[in-house]
């Protein structure tokens, strides 16, 4: 079903709140990344806001939906999410990296309900959301299942177990989002390690893969939508997204990869940040 | 004299040469389908290895609870974490070389970290895999899993043990790491064996005990072996079968090494990480005592025969009234 054009303005004034909420969490935190997490603003302000079928106020209802972040160092833009979805109030934001804190330097279940699992070490998201999703079959649950990865993590050899897993067993109920912002640490994914073709890779493993841009919220959650009418194959959603999107000045850097603003950046952030009709330099030139 | 720990109940002929044989992976296909009986939720992960590890007895029962992996251990470990999150109890089964030799990070982060409800049993562990050779003998295993918060290890001394551990495991909540042998051992236990995760059982106890040997696995008959001909020397010692190596019973530690003030620690594994380590370790601070750890001296094992390697590397029952003799020597 398509998106309303208010549905839409509503959803991307929550990716909106969502950035900001990660610049000050970042900026109070002094440490953690930014570039990831404001990238997949759009992609979350979508998931918690129209997508996933789910209960703040009871994260362990057993019918919803299942949210793996496997690339768990983006996991300010969850928390962000989450808070402004009322799982925990935006004040707790404040808390992320400091000792005693429910939000963890990188997601950890057992500290905070919700966050289905424990990530960071990069590669083991998919296999856990596969796992999810093949146990939920046996049982005959329609609860589906989203596994939110980085492009970076698909030099792990782990990914390619699962995703031969998932092939083998038609994990019907599991959509991989890839966030394919082509940056990793130590430069661009091509440069590090090639990933492409990365279509032809996932469907010659039994995947059907679509591809959109990870800031077009109605093109995104159309994916999804088509998705749940694949009946025979899990499926692979490559999201182009703009590393830093929001903030014009450090897009596309992926020297922001791994550090957080610091006050005055952050300032100076929260005053350009443009997810609404946002464009960016030879975006649309 | 027989001085057989009666309430036990082992086999009558604990040291007659006939007694049956069967390696301890047979108590982790029995007992696994065994708990699969009891509770629907038990699911088998196995990483193209269903025949050598058991795998299949329980593939047999329950087709649809079993999942085969490929050889993908990295994926098994996560898998069975992700499935455990949405309610199954999965038991992951491969060699301990690579699970949880392969697939160690995953099972610290996703299986460990996370507290999840996953049974990780790695089999071929210890020198006593024989032929096969170094690569498959694993000897790390109890280092690398009793380091982990939140996981139990265990490592039965027989298949009758073997079972009612990994039925034990199936009933409680989190992490578990069991170890089995490829090598028919003796079957020493009986169904009326007490087990208890964490509580460990004295088998064989002279009058007048002044060595303590704690052992686990399947070294265990080994041990009793050896404290039957000390006896006869006289020298009095105590067999303590610790198949739980965390959490420690350490009542049953402090009892043994205050009584004996020297402590004999066996088993299939490095002396580095494993369960002598463990006991060490505890006894060192509370009640230090002299502790002699034998296992793997810092060495890989190499193929040949089960027996041949146990006794090359004194791990025999030989080698421990050697160390026993020497210990006593020592004070």
């Amino acid at each position: 079903m398509a998106l309303s054009d208010e549905q839409n303005k509503i959803l991307e004034e929550k990716a909106q709140a969502i950035r900001k909420t990660i610049i000050e969490m970042l900026v109070e935190a002094k440490s953690g990344h930014t570039a990831g997490p404001l990238g997949l603003a759009d992609i979350f302000s979508a998931l918690y806001f129209h997508i996933l079928k789910h209960d703040p106020k009871l994260p362990e209802w057993n019918d919803r939906d299942r949210l793996v972040l496997s690339n768990g160092h983006t996991v300010p833009v969850r928390y962000s999410a989450m808070a402004h979805a009322g799982y925990f109030s935006l004040e707790e934001c404040k808390t992320l990296r400091k000792l005693g804190s429910r939000l963890q330097g990188h997601p950890e279940r057992a500290r905070l309900l919700g966050l289905e699992t424990t990530s960071g070490p990069l590669g083991e998201g998919l296999s856990q959301a596969a796992g999810m999703a093949y146990a939920l079959r046996m049982d005959g649950g329609k609860q589906r299942v989203y596994c939110v990865m980085s492009d970076g993590e698909q030099q792990e050899g782990n990914i390619w177990e699962a995703v031969m897993f998932a092939g083998k067993y038609k994990l019907s109920g599991l959509t991989a989002i890839m966030d394919r912002n082509n940056i990793q640490i130590d430069g661009m994914t091509e440069d590090v390690m090639p990933l492409e073709s990365l279509r032809e890779k996932y469907e010659a493993f039994n995947w059907h893969v679509l591809e959109v841009s990870g800031h077009d919220i109605p093109a995104f959650i159309s994916a999804v939508d088509q998705a749940k009418t694949i009946y025979e194959k899990p499926t692979l959603i490559i999201a182009h997204t703009i590393p830093g999107k929001g903030v014009p000045e450090i897009e596309f850097d992926y020297r922001w990869h791994g550090k957080p603003p610091t006050k005055e950046e952050g300032k100076r952030f929260l005053a350009e940040i443009r997810t609404l009709k946002g464009k960016v330099p030879n975006e649309y030139a | 004299m027989n001085m057989l720990n009666k309430d036990v109940r082992l086999v009558e002929n604990v040291f007659s040469n006939a007694l049956e044989l069967a390696p301890t992976r047979d108590g982790f296909g029995n007992g696994v389908t065994e708990a699969g009986k009891n509770d629907k939720r038990v699911v088998v992960l196995c990483a193209d290895l269903k025949e050598s590890t058991r795998a299949e007895w329980f593939e047999k029962e329950f087709p649809d609870r079993y999942v085969e992996m490929g050889v993908a251990e990295q994926n098994m470990a996560t898998v069975a974490s992700g499935m455990a999150s949405v309610g199954k109890i999965p038991f992951t089964a491969s060699y301990a070389a690579f699970n949880p030799g392969r697939n160690y990070e995953q099972i610290r982060t996703t299986i460990a970290l996370n507290n999840a409800n996953v049974k990780v049993c790695g089999m071929h562990a210890g020198v006593s895999v024989g032929p096969d050779g170094a690569t498959h003998q694993m000897l790390e295993d109890i280092g690398l899993m009793r380091m982990l918060p939140n996981m139990r290890v265990i490592a039965p001394c027989d298949s009758m043990e073997a079972k009612k551990a990994v039925i034990a495991a199936s009933k409680v909540d989190g992490p578990v790491y069991l170890r089995f042998g490829r090598a028919k051992t003796p079957v020493l236990t009986t169904k009326d064996t007490p087990f208890e995760i964490g509580k460990a059982n004295t088998f064989w106890e002279s009058v007048d005990p002044v060595v303590s040997i704690i052992t686990t696995g399947s070294l265990v008959h080994e041990a009793l072996l050896a404290a039957r001909a000390l006896d006869a020397e006289g020298i009095g010692t105590i067999v303590l079968n610790l198949h739980t190596i965390k959490p420690l019973d350490t009542h049953a530690l402090l009892s043994v090494a205050h009584r004996t003030g020297r402590v004999i620690t066996l088993e299939e594994h490095q002396i580095a990480g494993g369960m002598g380590s463990a006991v060490a370790e505890f006894l060192s601070e509370k009640c230090p005592v002299t502790v002699t750890r034998l296992g793997m001296q810092d060495v890989f094992g190499e193929s040949g025969e089960p027996n041949e390697l146990i006794r090359h590397f004194g791990l025999d029952h030989v080698g421990v009234m050697d160390a026993v003799r020497a210990c006593i020597r020592k004070r």
